[in-house]
């Protein structure tokens, strides 16, 4: 196992909102949905991105501006070079045969490989699109495209129903007989998911975001729970170990180590 | 029945595999699990006075034969890092906390404040990729002197220091050492490295200076315990690109009683610590020896 940095031209770069960008260069190997890289934007930083966009030879990364780092990397253009080291970490099982993906906010370029992986797999596959705003969305049309059964919320009602993505969820949950949910977006939006389908039969994992700096296992800056590393353990961790992880949906832990409480 | 048991000053390890400063010890979820996966003891991140963010991405590289990193002492600062140390007070396994500074009252500062949590200290004199910790004054005989004697004096714990084998003679500082009170020697630290991208033209660290571990450094690493063997009569711990059972037999055959693995848990995993003390029981039933103390310095004889 060797992931040394592979620099790469940016082939394509596509706007999705005012503040969110994909970017498609050529990584040669192979990504499994959910898994992630560490992109250097060489002079500014280094950050994890989960692959948005798997097409052979061709990755993607979607991402919104957040930050110094993001915002350098959304000023990159074609031909400008990125270095990329990985892919790191495990995606969703994908396991059960009608599958729930609920993505909030960037968490579908996240969940969207995913997605299209088990639509191809001839899967059931319903997906909840959750947002602030209607402008805030992408990747919808995507979806659309791969015939994915898509529900789109957003907080203002300004598209689809009106509402936080977790209770359109809950809606489905109820109504439907789903095998499995599968989920990326804001943490205490996952760990609402999560105390919905805690006592139901049904597989749930969440996709854990967490400050990185190794990104490899070594450093214990993303460590979770009793010592379970985000880079290689994670980012997506099952129904039975979020239970462990005690910081789910209460910190995380900034640049020093120190914890953040998330707000309740 | 072999016997990896070893004691090291007035410590006793149910084996001599030590986790590394630096690596998975910023929280007490990961000491705990490292201690569970069969380390025989552990060392804290290194600790501050005050939070500290550390160097900008990217702080690690990998190269063919080691790894390069420039983390930059990034550690909660000393009163958020007592609550780690809290729950590890109940845990069962010997924990080492590992202190930096810039002046010896930091170091008595953070040990008194660490000292009901911990069963020695280290003391990172050590660090090549922090501007006025670490190498900076450890390099320094009479620096490392003056914080060692201090430590030693505040503390009814055994204290360890933690030096570089980028020195012009590492015996020296290790001499120093052990006068000034120390109860053992850890060496070697990382040594002082960069990278550049081809492609980039740039280098690769966000500090561009860092520090190398893994594979390639374990031949100095060995000399200097050897050296220092030869010179000081307290305990050493080797450290330096650990990652086989016969890498760290190596090392105690130099004079270390016992070994700290960091990087090795890149290829390995957690349970590299297992790993190297079942190649280690084999080396030593294939070569008719009992106990690994019989092992320490047999390169001298």
């Amino acid at each position: 196992m060797t992931h040394k940095i592979y620099t790469t031209k940016i082939l394509k770069t596509i706007i999705e909102t005012n503040n969110v960008k994909t970017i498609l260069f050529k990584h040669p190997d192979s990504i499994n949905p959910g898994e992630f890289y560490m992109i250097w934007i060489p002079d500014v930083d280094e950050i994890p991105m989960s692959v948005s966009i798997i097409n052979s030879d061709i990755k993607g990364i979607t991402f919104r501006i957040v930050g110094e780092a993001t915002e350098a990397l959304y000023q990159k253009t074609i031909n400008d070079k990125i270095g990329i080291r990985g892919p790191y970490g495990n995606g969703f099982s994908l396991d059960g045969n009608k599958i729930l993906f609920v993505a909030g906010g960037t968490g579908i370029a996240m969940i969207f490989p995913a997605v299209a992986h088990t639509v191809k797999q001839g899967k059931e596959v319903s997906v909840i699109v959750g947002a602030k705003t209607k402008k805030e969305l992408f990747f919808i049309q995507r979806l659309k495209q791969i015939n994915a059964n898509v529900y789109v919320t957003t907080d203002d009602g300004t598209e689809g129903f009106k509402g936080f993505a977790t209770q359109k969820a809950e809606e489905l949950i109820a109504d439907q007989n789903f095998d499995s949910v599968f989920t990326c977006g804001p943490e205490m939006m996952m760990k609402s998911l999560y105390q919905i389908c805690d006592s139901k039969d049904i597989i749930f994992e969440a996709s854990l975001e967490r400050y990185m700096k190794c990104g490899a296992g070594l450093c214990g800056q993303c460590v979770v729970g009793n010592g379970l590393r985000v880079c290689v353990e994670g980012p997506v961790f099952s129904k039975s170990k979020l239970k462990e992880i005690k910081d789910f949906g209460v910190f995380n832990r900034d640049a020093s180590g120190k914890k953040t409480y998330f707000h309740q | 029945m072999v016997d990896l048991s070893t004691k090291i000053g007035s410590l006793s390890l149910p084996n001599p595999t030590i986790l590394a400063s630096g690596i998975m010890d910023e929280d007490s979820g990961s000491m705990k699990r490292i201690l569970d996966s069969g380390a025989g003891a552990v060392v804290t991140k290194s600790i501050g006075l005050k939070p500290r963010a550390g160097h900008p991405n990217p702080t690690f590289v990998e190269l063919d034969h080691g790894i390069l990193n420039a983390m930059g002492l990034p550690n909660p600062g000393i009163n958020a890092y007592l609550e780690e140390l809290k729950e590890m007070k109940s845990y069962k396994g010997i924990i080492i906390g590992s202190i930096f500074g810039s002046i010896s009252e930091d170091f008595v500062y953070i040990a008194r404040k660490m000292s009901s949590f911990v069963d020695a200290f280290e003391l990172n004199l050590s660090c090549p990729h922090a501007k006025g910790y670490g190498l900076e004054i450890g390099q320094n005989p009479s620096f490392v002197a003056e914080i060692t004697k201090t430590v030693t004096d505040s503390v009814s714990q055994p204290v360890f220091v933690k030096l570089s084998a980028q020195v012009n003679d590492i015996s020296k500082i290790g001499i120093a050492a052990e006068k000034a009170g120390s109860a053992g020697i850890v060496a070697i630290n990382t040594l002082k490295a960069m990278s550049i991208n081809l492609d980039l033209e740039t280098p690769v660290l966000g500090n561009i200076l860092g520090g190398y571990s893994g594979e390639a450094i374990k031949p100095i690493g060995v000399r200097s315990v050897f050296e220092l063997y030869r010179h000081v009569t307290i305990p050493i711990i080797g450290v330096g690109g650990i990652t086989t059972g016969e890498d760290a037999i190596e090392y105690i055959m130099a004079g270390a009683s016992g070994v700290q693995i960091g990087t090795a848990l890149y290829h390995r995993g957690v349970n590299v610590f297992k790993q190297i003390c079942n190649e280690i029981k084999n080396w030593m039933s294939d070569h008719d020896y009992d106990s690994i103390t019989d092992l320490i310095g047999v390169a001298h004889q």
